[in-house]
C-alpha cells in the first residue's frame, strides 16, 4: 500500500512534471532547505547565542568608547547615529556565515546528494540564504532591543520599522554575494577569511560609524559616500530617526535589486558547476 | 547497445589538468544486475560514478542511464537514480527520521507518504532505536545505513553505490553486504564501486576492472579467474628467513616469479597444476631441510588476477586516505 503510493508519487512527479510544478518546488524545495539549516542554529544553540552577543558587544564598546570622541561629529546623539549603522554592519557580518555554512556543506557530500536529486537547482542557496536572512533579522531585534536600553528612540514607529525591513532586505542580496564567494574558495578555513575580508573595507569606509564628511582623503570620502553600504545605512538612519526620504528609499532598493540581479544568477550557475570538495 | 542494459558508458573520456582520470572507459551494467567497478585508489571509479549520476561533465563519450541521455536528460535521469557516495550524504544535526523525511520532500513525495517512507526505511535498516537521534551520534556502520537508505528513498530503479563500505570494521562490512544484496533483489539495478576484491566477488554478478582511467578486464568473477590458467600454490616456511632459500628451490615448478612476503615466510606459486606440483613441493623443501609451515592449494583469486594484469597489488588494508579530487591522484 505505502509502496503504491509512493511509487505513484514519484511517477506522477516523473510524468507530469509541468512547468508550473516545477516554479512552484523552486518555493518549496527552498523552504525544506531554509528549514534544514534553520535547525542547525535551534540544535546548536550555543551559535546563536554568541552570533548575538558578538555585536551587541560591539554596540556597547563603539557607544561607550568611541562615542565620546565622535559624537561632536554627529551632533551630540551618537547613539542615534550609530544603532542603525551597526545594525547595518551586523547584518554585513552575519553574511559571512553564508560563505562558511556553503563551504561546509560542500566538504561534507551532502551538496552532492542534493546535486543528485530532482529538485530545485536554485533552493539549496536559496534556501541557505533566506535561513541566514531570518537569523539576522533576529539579530537585528535584538540590536534594537539593545539599543534602547541604552538610549536609542525611535521618532516614528511606522518609518522605523520600514528601515529595519530595508537593512534586512538589504542583508539578504548581501548573503547572495557571500554565498558566490562561498562557492569559489577551497574550503571551510578558506572561507572563514574570505568570507570576512571583504566586509571590512565596505564597513568601515562607509557612514556605519562615522560621518562621511569628517574622512580627510578625497578619494576616500568619495567612494565612502557612494558605496551602497553607505547609501543604505544612510536611508535606514533616516527611517529609523524619522525622516522618509522617497528618492533615497529608491536608491537604495535600485542596489538591493541590482545585487541580487547579479549574484544570484552568478551563485546559481557556479553550484551547477562545482563538484563536491 | 541494446535495451537491457541499464547502465551504458561510451569511450568516456575526462582530464583534470594533466591527469586524464578516465581515459577510454567503456561499461554497460544489465538490467536487475550488480555490475562491479573494482579498481585501485585513483583509477577512475568516483570520477566515473560522477559522470553517470549528473554531477560531473565528461569531456567526451557517450552515457546513458536507464535509456535516458545523461547529459541531456538530467532531471529524468535524477528522478530514476539513487547515489550513495563516498563521503557519506547525510547531515549530522537532523536526526535520521528528519534526513529521510528531507530527502523524501526533495524527491516531492507528499508529506505522508514520505512519513511513512522514513519510517519503513529506519526499520528496513534497523535504525528505529536511534531515528530520533541526531545522526552526528550515530556510529560509522549507522551512517552508512543511513546513508544507503536516503540513497532508495524513491526507490530507484538504478542504484549508485560509490565504495560503500570503505571504512568499516569487516564485521559491519558483511551486514552490509546482505543490506546491499536486499536493496536490488526486486530488479533494481546497481553499481557497485570497490576497492576490495572479496566484495566483489560476493556481491557483483560482473566485474570491471578499472585501473589509471582504463578498463582492463571484464567478467563474471569466475571468468576472469579461468582467464589465468593457473592453480595457486600458498606455502608458509617455518624460518622466515629461509623465505628465498624456498623460492630458489622452487623456482622449477614456474615460469612466473612467485608473489613472497619474506616477514612472514609467504611464498604464492603459480603452477599449472596443482595437484601434481603440491608433491613437488613438499619433496623440493624436505630435500633440503626447509621446514613448511602451511601448505595450501587454491583457485586464483582476484588479487592473482589483478596481479597478473597490472602487476600491482590492490591495496587490501585500510590505507585509504580521505583525498579531495576525484580520481586524480594515484596510488604508488
Amino acid at each position: 500500500m505505502t509502496q503504491n503510493t509512493v511509487s505513484a508519487a514519484i511517477s506522477a512527479n516523473a510524468s507530469q512534471s509541468s512547468a508550473l510544478q516545477r516554479f512552484v518546488w523552486n518555493f518549496t524545495d527552498t523552504f525544506i532547505v531554509m528549514r534544514r539549516n534553520l535547525y542547525a542554529y535551534q540544535r546548536q544553540p550555543e551559535l546563536l547565542v554568541f552570533a548575538t552577543i558578538q555585536p551587541v558587544i560591539f554596540l556597547l564598546l563603539f557607544t561607550f568608547v568611541f562615542g565620546g570622541a565622535i559624537r561632536f561629529s554627529t551632533g551630540g546623539d551618537y547613539i542615534s547615529f550609530l544603532l542603525p549603522g551597526i545594525i547595518i554592519q551586523t547584518i554585513l557580518f552575519a553574511s559571512a556565515n553564508t560563505t562558511v555554512g556553503l563551504s561546509v556543506d560542500l566538504s561534507k557530500g551532502i551538496i552532492d546528494r542534493f546535486r543528485s536529486l530532482p529538485m530545485s537547482r536554485a533552493a539549496v542557496l536559496a534556501g541557505r540564504t533566506s535561513a541566514d536572512t531570518l537569523r539576522g533579522a533576529f539579530t537585528v531585534l535584538i540590536m534594537v532591543v539593545a539599543g534602547m536600553v541604552i538610549g536609542f528612540r525611535f521618532e516614528d514607529w511606522g518609518s522605523g520599522l520600514l528601515g529595519l525591513l530595508l537593512a534586512v532586505a538589504f542583508g539578504y542580496a548581501v548573503t547572495w554575494i557571500s554565498a558566490t564567494i562561498g562557492l569559489f574558495v577551497k574550503d571551510p578555513e578558506a572561507a572563514q577569511v574570505a568570507g570576512f575580508i571583504w566586509l571590512f573595507p565596505l564597513t568601515f569606509a562607509s557612514s556605519i560609524f562615522v560621518p562621511t564628511a569628517t574622512m580627510t582623503e578625497e578619494w576616500l570620502r568619495v567612494f565612502a559616500e557612494n558605496q551602497p553600504v553607505s547609501v543604505v545605512a544612510n536611508t535606514v538612519r533616516d527611517l529609523m530617526t524619522g525622516t522618509v526620504n522617497p528618492d533615497e528609499i529608491v536608491i537604495s532598493l535600485l542596489w538591493i535589486a541590482g545585487i541580487v540581479a547579479i549574484f544570484l544568477p552568478m551563485a546559481v550557475w557556479r553550484y551547477a558547476r562545482v563538484a563536491s570538495r | 547497445m541494446s535495451e537491457d542494459n541499464a547502465i551504458i558508458a561510451e569511450n568516456v573520456y575526462k582530464r583534470f589538468g594533466d591527469v586524464k582520470a578516465l581515459d577510454g572507459v567503456s561499461i554497460a551494467a544489465e538490467r536487475g544486475k550488480i555490475l562491479g567497478l573494482l579498481g585501485p585508489n585513483g583509477a577512475g571509479k568516483t570520477t566515473l560514478v560522477r559522470i553517470l549520476t549528473t554531477l560531473l561533465k565528461p569531456d567526451s563519450g557517450n552515457t546513458q542511464v536507464g535509456g535516458l541521455d545523461v547529459l541531456r536528460q538530467k532531471q529524468q535521469v535524477r528522478e530514476i537514480i539513487g547515489l550513495a557516495g563516498q563521503n557519506t550524504a547525510i547531515d549530522e544535526i537532523l536526526t535520521g527520521r528528519e534526513n529521510l523525511e528531507m530527502v523524501s520532500r526533495l524527491y516531492h513525495i507528499p508529506r505522508p507518504a514520505a512519513k511513512r517512507r522514513a519510517q519503513e526505511l529506519l526499520e528496513q535498516f534497523a535504525l528505529t532505536d536511534a531515528a530520533d537521534r541526531q545522526a552526528k551520534t550515530y556510529s560509522g556502520g549507522m551512517r552508512r545505513r543511513l546513508d544507503l537508505a536516503a540513497s532508495i528513498v524513491a526507490r530507484p530503479s538504478i542504484l549508485f553505490l560509490d565504495e560503500p563500505t570503505t571504512g568499516l570494521d569487516p564485521r559491519t562490512r558483511i551486514t552490509m553486504w546482505d543490506t546491499i544484496r536486499s536493496l536490488v533483489s526486486d530488479g533494481a539495478t546497481l553499481l557497485l564501486t570497490t576497492q576490495y576484491l572479496e566484495e566483489a566477488d560476493v556481491l557483483a554478478d560482473k566485474i570491471v576492472v578499472i585501473d589509471h582511467g582504463k578498463v582492463i578486464a571484464e567478467g563474471t568473477a569466475d571468468e576472469l579467474k579461468a582467464n589465468m590458467a593457473a592453480d595457486f600454490i600458498d606455502i608458509t616456511v617455518a624460518d622466515p628467513h629461509e623465505t628465498g632459500k624456498a623460492v630458489e628451490l622452487l623456482r622449477p615448478l614456474s615460469d612466473e616469479s612467485p608473489q613472497t612476503d619474506e616477514g612472514r615466510g609467504h611464498i604464492s606459486l603459480a603452477v599449472g597444476s596443482g595437484a601434481q606440483s603440491i608433491a613437488e613441493v613438499v619433496r623440493l623443501l624436505d630435500a633440503d631441510s626447509v621446514r613448511i609451515a602451511e601448505l595450501n592449494l587454491r583457485r586464483p583469486s582476484l588479487n592473482d588476477v589483478f596481479l597478473s594484469i597490472t602487476g600491482e597489488e590492490i591495496v587490501e588494508e585500510e590505507t585509504k586516505p580521505k583525498h579531495r579530487g576525484f580520481g586524480r591522484r594515484r596510488s604508488a
